[in-house]
């Protein structure tokens, strides 16, 4: 998954990366498996700039499945710092772009809530409870969506 | 094209901070 160019090019352009191995960087793999609670590989936290993590992918993911989740992190990062467009902008990017990977489901509901959080507006969540009829019926974010319509 | 992936993950997360930059850290046992 890393070698690809897609996830290769999204990470280089959202993210500063750094890697701990259990044998070439055994006590930094210590250290911050156990800051973080990580005691598994492969394991991915995306944090924000204070290092708070706000996503984490365990174990491997198709190139696709895999992609759709650090995009998804990189929007849960502008969802709960409060940059609603962003974060919607964001999350109908996975929903448009990659609507076939598990992140799909999730972002469509978050892509709903956001504009909801910056207006106050429910049209936003009615219209995601729509949206969730005709597409991923059996994900569990269509029935927390269910409630909308 | 690669990922430039560092080790020193202070020094990472120090650098985020002041470039207000989320941070992508890796778990990994594969070989590298």
């Amino acid at each position: 998954m890393w070698p690809n160019e897609r996830v290769v090019r999204f990470v280089n352009e959202n993210f500063l990366a750094a890697r701990v191995h259990p044998r070439q960087t055994p006590e930094a793999f210590k250290l911050y498996s156990e800051r973080y609670k990580a005691p598994w590989t492969p394991t991915i936290l995306l944090l924000d700039h204070d290092g708070v993590e706000h996503h984490r992918i365990e174990g491997f993911l198709p190139v696709d499945d895999f992609l759709a989740q650090l995009m998804l992190g990189r929007a849960r990062i502008a969802f709960d710092a409060q940059q609603w467009a962003e974060a919607e902008r964001r999350f109908h990017e996975i929903a448009d772009t990659l609507p076939e990977t598990d992140a799909a489901a999730e972002a469509l509901y978050w892509a709903g809530v956001a504009p909801y959080k910056a207006t106050g507006d429910p049209a936003s969540l009615k219209a995601t409870g729509r949206a969730f009829k005709g597409r991923y019926q059996n994900s569990p974010w269509a029935k927390k969506a269910s409630v909308w319509t | 094209m690669k990922i430039d992936f560092r080790q020193d993950v202070d020094r990472v997360l120090q650098d985020a901070k002041a470039q207000q930059q989320p941070v992508l850290l890796d778990f990994n046992a594969a070989p590298m």
